[in-house]
This record gives structure tokens, C-alpha cells and sequence, in this order.
């Protein structure tokens, strides 16, 4: 679904945030993205939805080349992309159902059908009751959520998120990953980008850890713990 | 259609099967659009009267300048038809010739009617008119030719026609002098020429201005939905659907302010009318000052509209590609 192909990114100004990242998410797959800040985790998730352009490399989705992808075609490839953002990106003096409905307003459907799929996606993530608050009288994590509901609302068949449970504490981040799950189960391929190293421990998915901009580890978050946990000792 | 994902519908585009029912969805996606534009300048309701406003004076200077020149025109028109042209016969020339002098030039096809004054019939009204009646009677001779007055047709009454006619009837043996009085209608003429150009002149200065001012209001609007702007990037709106709006409210500004135009130039007009009143009095004539008329109305709405989409698609051009998800 994500495949990197060497790639690097050299900022303006010279500060390399990605060296020589190859990787592969297939079709389906669940993965985590971690690291320390300034590793080069929001850097990756921008080259994939081409908010930055790699500096040497190739990024595909679906086989696809994202350098082929001219600068007006940018807006198509997002909305094949679901992304939730720490910062949620919502439209504050917007309802919550406005906030979701935007990416089918700009998709030009009907308000009929608009309705009903705004409807179905707060119903998924919980917040049927809040169709007409503003944003701002939420709480971070049903902000967040209505973040999710606006991602997946013209069904993607890609999820992207980076720090999705940012500023949350641990329960309201294990029912956010468990949303995730669901999505991936209904066969959405999911992307997230954290430095929430519990939340992974609990869980046996694929992460791959990037450090100073270079991918270090790639597996199962598993094999990655035992790793770090040998390298440790390896330092002690 | 999906660019990266084959056979994955994107959007209503591809779910909506018929032909009429994407052009339906069209047209009301554009007015879903464009009234919410107009709620946008309902909502912030003083910058957008001041805007408004400006727009509206601007347009109302060359509108009101519009009207004069034609009214001067019109008022013109009229006196150009009256232009007449007197020939002095030579004194030596017999009544008889005279009479036939007549004949002749009433046979012209340029000619719509002649009058003969007799040198004594002149006189006897310079008399009357005059008051030297006393005076008059110690001369010894009549020092007034015979006149004939030639009226050309209408079509021979304009100012270079009628000059060619003069020449014609100059070359006639028994007329002396020929008089056409058509300087002043000249002079007239290029001067309403000059402020015809005057007009064009002011109305595409202040075009401008109306560009430069919907284009500079749009860029703060722009700038001012910047976090808006950034979030439907980043969910896929392509340019052309964050332009639309804006579009729309540059069209309403126009639009606006082709009214506000409007409404001024016929306040205008009813307080100039009694000052225009006096001096129809003044020359015995009913002077009529026409306004806008249907045509000139719909042309100024259609100037103020594409001046409007004008102004505000130079500004959309510009600031909405700056504006970028980092």
C-alpha cells in the first residue's frame, strides 16, 4: 500500500530529516511509526501525503509513483487518504457536523446522502449526541474523534494519523487505537505516527522506529522491545 | 475517478449515474455557493457596506457623467436640425432674377424649402426691430440686399454637408455672400466630443480602482480564512472549489454596488431636476433629462458584475495557491 523506495529529504537549509528510508506497508496492514521527536516521523507521514516532496527517492501508494503526481492532481490523491492530525485541524467555528460532512461537501454529494453518512460515521466513533456542538466545547479526545469520523467519512482505503493520542491520557488512547482496529478490520490499511511507547508495547503490531532520520528497526513490536531492551543492556 | 485506486468511485461525480442529474447538482452546488457568499457579507455587515459603498461612488461618477454628455447630446441634437443658410444677393440683381434664382434652387434635392425677403421688406423689420426707425429715413438708398434664406433637408443639415452646400451656392452669379452660422455648432460639437472622451477616460480610471479595491477586499477575506483554507486542503479541496466562493463574493460586490450606483445617480437626478426646470424656463424649451434607461442600467450592472469577478479572480489567483499545508 506505502512503499518507500531510498528515500531521503533534505530540508531547505540543509537539516536532513530522512536518510535513505525504505520500507513496506502492505494492502490491509496495521503499522506504527515511532521515534523520537525530530526523528523524522511527521517528515515520512508529509511525503506521503504530499504535503513535502522527497529530496532523493521514490514514495508509492499502491504502486503508484507520488513524483509523477502533478501539483493540481494533489487534491484527488488526499481524499484516497484518511488523516487525523494531534492538532485535529478542525474548523472551530464550524459545527461538529459541518466539520465531518466537509469532505463530502467538497466531494459534491447531495445533502441527503451527506446526512446519512455524517450520521453513520459520529454513530462509529460515539458522538451522535454532539452532531450540533461546536468543537470548542469538546473535550481533546472527542475532538479527536471528530477528527476520525471526518478521516474516514468517504471511506478511504488509507488511514494516516500522526499523534493521534497525543494529549490524551492512556484509556482515551487505547479507545482511540481500538477505533483504528475496527477500521482495519474492515480491511482499511493504518499508518500511525507516535512516541507513545507503551500504547505499542500493549499491542503486537509492525512498528518501525526512525532515528535521526534513518529507519533502525522494522518488525513486530515484540522483536523491537526485545531489542531495545538487549541494546540496553548491551549499553549497561 | 481515483488516480491511485482503480475502480474506487471518488466522490458524487462518479456515483451519479444520469447526465441530468449531475448538471442539476452543478448548478445547485454553484448556488449553494453563491448564497453563501451573500450570508458572508450579510454576516460582517459594516466592512461590507464600506466596500459596498466605495464601489457604488465610483461607479456613480462616470454613470452620472454618462447621463450629462448624453443630455448635452440630445439638447444638440435638436439645434442642429435648425441650421439655415442665408445668401446676400448682389445689388445689381433684378427682382425677376431673384425670383428665378428661386426656382432653381428649389429644384435641388438638398434643398427643403426657400424664402425670399425682398431688400424692402428687410428693411421695413430692421426698422421695427431695431429702433433707429428715424435713422434709417435719412439714407438715401436701402443698404439691404435681397436675402433668400435656403433650409437644407435633414439629411443635408449636418455641419460638413451643409458646408458643401454653401460652396455649391456660392458659385450661384447672382448671390454675393453666402452665410452658414455653423461655427458655434461646431465648436459645440467637438467639445461634447472631448468630454465624451473625458468621460471614458474618468470611467476607466475609476474601473480600475473598482478592480484594485474587490481585489485588495478578497485578499483580506483570503487571508483571513487562512486555518479554513489550510483544513479543506488538507481533506482534498482543489483550488478552483476554495476560489468559488470568493468569486462569488467579488460578483456580489459588483453587483452591490452597481445598485448603490444605481439608487445615487437617481437621487442625483431628482435634485438636479428643479435647477434644470429653471433654466428650461429660462429658454422657452421643455427640456427633458433622460436617465438611465433600461440598456444603459443592465450595461453599468454588467460592467460592475465582470469588474467584481474581475478584482477578486486576480486576488484568488494569487493568494490561494500561497496557502499550503506545511
Amino acid at each position: 500500500m506505502i512503499k518507500f523506495e531510498q528515500v531521503s529529504k533534505t530540508y531547505p537549509g540543509g537539516q536532513q530529516a530522512l536518510r535513505k528510508v525504505s520500507f513496506h506497508i502492505e494492502p490491509g496492514e496495521m503499522a506504527f511509526l515511532t521515534g523520537h521527536s525530530g526523528a523524522g516521523k511527521s517528515t515520512l507521514l508529509k511525503l506521503i501525503s504530499i504535503m513535502e516532496r522527497p529530496t532523493v527517492g521514490n514514495v508509492l501508494i499502491n504502486g503508484h509513483d507520488l513524483n509523477q503526481i502533478h501539483r493540481r492532481q494533489i487534491a484527488y490523491i488526499r481524499r484516497d487518504i484518511g488523516m487525523i492530525f494531534q492538532s485535529h485541524q478542525l474548523l472551530m467555528d464550524k459545527s461538529v457536523f459541518d466539520n465531518v460532512a466537509l469532505p463530502l461537501v467538497i466531494e459534491g454529494y447531495s445533502r441527503k446522502e451527506i446526512t446519512k453518512r455524517v450520521d453513520a460515521a459520529l454513530e462509529m466513533v460515539g458522538l451522535r449526541d454532539k452532531v450540533k456542538c461546536l468543537p470548542i466545547t469538546l473535550s481533546g479526545g472527542e475532538q479527536q474523534r471528530v477528527g476520525i469520523a471526518r478521516a474516514v467519512i468517504n471511506k478511504p482505503p488509507l488511514l494516516l494519523a500522526d499523534e493521534p493520542t497525543g494529549n490524551l491520557d492512556p484509556k482515551l488512547s487505547m479507545e482511540i487505537i481500538r477505533l483504528f482496529e475496527d477500521f482495519n478490520q474492515a480491511g482499511v490499511s493504518v499508518f500511525i505516527a507516535t512516541h507513545d511507547l507503551g500504547l505499542i508495547a500493549r499491542m503486537k503490531y509492525r512498528t518501525l522506529t526512525l532515528k535521526s532520520g534513518m529507519m533502525i528497526t522494522d518488525g513486530l513490536s515484540e522483536d523491537w522491545q526485545e531489542e531495545e531492551s538487549s541494546g540496553l543492556q548491551g549499553e549497561l | 475517478m481515483s488516480i491511485l485506486f482503480k475502480g474506487r468511485a471518488q466522490g458524487a461525480h462518479d456515483s451519479v449515474v444520469s447526465l441530468p442529474q449531475k448538471i442539476q447538482m452543478f448548478f445547485v452546488a454553484h448556488l449553494r455557493q453563491a448564497l453563501s457568499s451573500l450570508g458572508e457579507i450579510w454576516r460582517t455587515p459594516v466592512a461590507s457596506l464600506m466596500t459596498i459603498g466605495v464601489l457604488g461612488l465610483s461607479i456613480t461618477l462616470p454613470g452620472t457623467l454618462y447621463i450629462l454628455v448624453k443630455n448635452a447630446e440630445q439638447v444638440s441634437a435638436g439645434w442642429q436640425q435648425a441650421s439655415e443658410i442665408s445668401l446676400f444677393l448682389h445689388k445689381r440683381t433684378s427682382d425677376a432674377e431673384a425670383q428665378q434664382l428661386m426656382k432653381r434652387l428649389s429644384l435641388w434635392s438638398e434643398i427643403d424649402e426657400v424664402t425670399y425677403i425682398p431688400a424692402a421688406e428687410a428693411l421695413e423689420e430692421f426698422k421695427m426691430l431695431s429702433g433707429f426707425g428715424d435713422a434709417i429715413a435719412y439714407l438715401d438708398e436701402n443698404p439691404i440686399p435681397d436675402v433668400i434664406l435656403v433650409a437644407p433637408t435633414s439629411k443635408h443639415a449636418g455641419p460638413t454637408a451643409a458646408r458643401l452646400l454653401l460652396d455649391k451656392l456660392r458659385k450661384e452669379r447672382e448671390v454675393e455672400i453666402g452665410k452658414l452660422d455653423i461655427e458655434w455648432l461646431e465648436r459645440l460639437h467637438a467639445f461634447l466630443s472631448l468630454a465624451k472622451e473625458l468621460v471614458t477616460i474618468i470611467a476607466l480610471l475609476l474601473f480600475l480602482s473598482v478592480i484594485l479595491i474587490i481585489g485588495n477586499t478578497i485578499r483580506l477575506n483570503i487571508l483571513s480564512k487562512r486555518d479554513e483554507i489550510l483544513v479543506m486542503k488538507l481533506v482534498g479541496a482543489t483550488d478552483s472549489f476554495i476560489q468559488r466562493p470568493f468569486l462569488y463574493t467579488g460578483v456580489w460586490y459588483g453587483l452591490l454596488g452597481a445598485l448603490i450606483a444605481w439608487i445615487t445617480v437617481a437621487i442625483l437626478l431628482f435634485w438636479m431636476e428643479s435647477s434644470i426646470q429653471d433654466i428650461s424656463a429660462l429658454y422657452q424649451k421643455n427640456i427633458n433629462i433622460t436617465g438611465l434607461d433600461g440598456h444603459a442600467l443592465l450595461v453599468m450592472l454588467g460592467c460592475s458584475v465582470a469588474l467584481g469577478l474581475a478584482g477578486s479572480a486576480i486576488s484568488v489567483q494569487r493568494h490561494v495557491k500561497e496557502i499550503e499545508p506545511k
